[in-house]
């Protein structure tokens, strides 16, 4: 059994053969990997001991108390929530051996080929196709809202290998060389006029069937995993008070007594308790899974910070007057990174829109919520037993 | 900042809801509770003696040495939820929490003998503040004259059922009055499960307790900071009711509950609900914990729940349709509590406005 000690150990016996001051940054992940400190629940010899979760942020501490360096988890955030755990339970010995440790490390970028123009909340709809030729798979169609697929090395990909089956039946699964000459990446630029996202064109792109995560035509099944992941990454994190988008609207008033309304005063205190509550219901949610009790809460966070983004921005644009008439900068940029706090409250109220609809719109995620948690009966489903090919497009 | 308090319930404070909630199932069901709001003991002295004398449960504040629980505001925060899930009839947030909190502020062998009394349940206690002060709001004081009081109070709750009024004086006294001295008229309340009364004092003879001032704040703030349990008990209460009735409920040949248009609120009132849990929690913590940051968690705590359970309760009421609108059906109940408790213990505006001191976010 691997409890806090033995991982205190173990991290201390890693600082002191490879010490942080004097190994390459690439060498000391690696190195960490190998230990199994990467991710402390995967198995052994995947970056993991087999311990429970919770765990790891012993190592987390270890670790940065002795200045180690990290693995930028927020540059390779695709990678790591998303891609790893669906690699993790569905891909070969092979395919978990060649992949979960370029990924850990940040070598190798992962992008998530998922949603498509015809595609969007209604997912299974998708229709780029895989047609199988001897040992590979050929795949035509378009893919979008692609975050990171011009830095990516390889993507998580979904494509509709069976037409004559309804949707969610005739979808596979696959991992996407994003070098492979048919694989062509655009900007997609956005209304705060940089290209945080790209459109992807798959073109006869051929993917060998050793790189098929999962069955043929349980493609949707394994993206599921893919999909709880991706919003489970919430709640990790302890934000402080006034941690989020308040913060600077919050120093703004402090600071510019001219700027003050009674209007605006009004608005920013209820908006500063909205933030201050939703940041103790992630502070609760968070001390849940700490304590093994993951609740529902968690599908509603997005929902509460969507919103509060999207209101709180919005007055620091009215409390600016003359200055919210301006814009820093809109020139065609490639973020690698949502930049919420390096820009000012215009781009931040641009930005915060699409809060309400990247991953999973808030109109869908309150389906979720009352079909999920509450309980209610799901919406009628007309789609369910016809074959791909036979639905209307 | 280091503000990250305890938001979770320990298996004991579990045990206890469980506990709270059966006796609550067995002896306080929505049917009764409207039928006493009709009778002339809207209060009902058997369950409270079972939830004071019987669990223990009105002492919970008071240290074991003066008769009590030695427990913290964590537990009485679960019984509150439990109580305003039930819309329960009893003195328990005015008696309980509010004039128990005053006298731990206040000293002597008097106080002692009323606290004991208090922990207890034997003796009901009242602050005579109106329901509407906020902590760090006016509040009337009466006059005093050589040991005897005199003056009218009004908006005084629970005061009907009260065996000792704590009364603030304008030699800035508290004062600890019989209230068999003293004449206790029932205002019509708008909310029927805790009504309100005026209280008047024609040359009554009281003993001073202690300071007024550093008593009324302490029982006003711990009032408003466990009045956000009881507003989680009335939302979370009108949120699971209003689900079930939606799933069984049935218009154009299927449940109520599917139409995306419905589905969508209750979604949003559970989101506004799993706040107030936090919100709750938090106020509940520092209270227990004597966190710097009290008066904040407070006010966060206040200025959020109030509106949630009002809102809570005008859902419920409006999704149940023409059903909701009856004298029957017990969504009323919750819907005036809810809404008489949004000004109880101050406003959520007023909790904002305080907010606007106390973490520096000043008017033009």
């Amino acid at each position: 059994m691997t409890d806090a000690a033995e991982l205190r150990r173990r991290t201390q016996e890693l600082l002191a053969a490879h010490p942080p001051a004097t190994t390459e940054r690439v060498d000391f992940l690696k190195a960490r990997f190998d230990a199994g400190l990467a991710w402390v629940h995967y198995p052994d010899g995947l970056g993991g001991l087999g311990a429970p979760r919770t765990l790891q942020a012993v190592v987390d501490a270890e670790l940065e108390a002795a200045g180690a360096p990290d693995n930028d988890p927020r540059r390779i955030g695709i990678g790591l929530g998303m891609a790893a755990p669906t690699i993790l339970g569905f891909g070969t010995e092979e395919q978990k051996r060649d992949f979960l440790r370029p990924l850990w490390v940040g070598e190798e970028v992962w992008c998530q080929l998922f949603s498509e123009p015809g595609a969007g909340s209604d997912l299974a709809a998708l229709g780029t196709r895989a047609v199988r030729e001897g040992d590979d798979w050929v795949i035509n169609g378009q893919k979008v809202w692609t975050s990171s697929a011009h830095v990516a090395r390889w993507a998580i990909l979904i494509a509709r290998t069976d037409p004559d089956v309804p949707k969610h039946r005739g979808i596979t699964y696959f991992i996407c060389d994003m070098t492979d000459p048919g694989v062509e990446v655009r900007p997609l630029r956005q209304v705060t006029g940089e290209a945080e996202f790209n459109e992807v064109f798959l073109t006869d792109v051929r993917i060998p069937d050793a790189h098929r995560l999962g069955e043929i035509g349980d493609g949707w099944r394994v993206a599921q995993t893919t999909l709880m992941n991706e919003r489970v990454s919430i709640g990790g994190m302890r934000i402080p008070r006034e941690g989020g988008m308040i913060g600077p609207v919050s120093k703004t008033w402090r600071e510019r007594p001219e700027l003050r309304t009674h209007d605006l005063h009004q608005r920013l205190l209820k908006l500063w308790v909205e933030a201050e509550v939703a940041r103790l219901s992630g502070e609760r949610l968070r001390q849940q899974l700490v304590a093994g009790q993951p609740g529902h809460e968690g599908s509603g966070m997005k929902l509460g910070f969507a919103r509060l983004n999207q209101e709180i921005s919005g007055l620091e644009v009215e409390l600016l007057g003359e200055e919210g008439l301006l814009y820093d900068d809109w020139t065609m940029r490639r973020p690698e990174l949502v930049d919420f706090t390096g820009r000012d409250a215009g781009y931040r109220y641009l930005r915060s829109k699409g809060n309400s609809i990247e991953g999973g719109t808030s109109e869908v995620l309150l389906n979720i919520v009352a079909e999920r948690v509450l309980g209610l009966p799901s919406e009628p489903r007309t789609d369910k037993d016809v074959a791909w090919k036979d639905l209307a497009r | 900042m280091s503000t990250q308090p305890d938001l979770l319930y320990s298996e004991e404070e579990e045990a206890l809801r469980a506990a709270v909630r059966d006796l609550l199932t067995d002896h306080c069901d929505a049917a009764g509770v409207i039928a006493r709001t009709e009778s002339d003991t809207p209060y009902d002295p058997e369950l409270w003696k079972a939830l004071s004398e019987g669990m223990g449960l009105a002492g919970l504040l008071v240290p074991e040495s003066q008769g009590g629980q030695g427990a913290t505001h964590r537990e009485v925060a679960v019984v509150l939820e439990e109580l305003g899930r039930a819309v329960a009839p009893l003195p328990y947030l005015t008696s309980a929490v509010v004039a128990t909190e005053a006298l731990l502020a206040c000293e002597g062998d008097e106080t002692a003998k009323l606290l004991a009394g208090l922990a207890s349940g034997r003796t009901v206690g009242a602050l005579a503040v109106a329901l509407s002060v906020g902590p760090g709001g006016h509040y009337k004081a009466v006059r005093s004259e050589d040991g005897f009081l005199y003056g009218e109070l009004t908006g005084i709750a629970d005061a009907a059922v009260a065996d000792v009024l704590l009364v603030p004086a304008e030699d800035g006294g508290l004062y600890a009055v019989d209230a068999d001295a003293v004449t206790i008229t029932p205002q019509v309340s708008f909310d029927l499960t805790r009504p309100v009364a005026t209280v008047t004092l024609d040359g009554v003879r009281a003993h001073r307790v202690g300071a007024a001032e550093p008593a009324v704040r302490r029982a006003l703030r711990a009032g408003a900071g466990l009045l956000a349990s009881e507003q989680l008990g009335l939302a979370d209460w009108s949120l699971t009711e209003t689900v079930r009735y939606l799933k069984e409920r049935k218009q154009f040949n299927r449940p109520v509950g599917g139409f995306q248009a419905l589905k969508h609120r209750l979604a949003q009132l559970w989101l506004e609900v799993v706040n107030t849990r936090a919100a709750a929690r938090g106020a509940a913590d520092a209270l227990a914990t004597g966190s710097d940051d009290t008066d904040v968690s407070v006010a966060v705590a206040q200025a959020y729940a109030a509106p949630v359970a009002v809102h809570a309760a005008e859902e419920a009421l409006q999704l149940h349709g023409g059903l909701g609108m009856t004298w029957e059906h017990p969504v009323h109940l919750y819907l005036k509590r809810a809404k008489a408790d949004s000004i109880a213990y101050g406003t959520a505006g007023a909790h904002r406005e305080a907010l606007a001191g106390l973490v520096d976010l000043q008017a033009p």
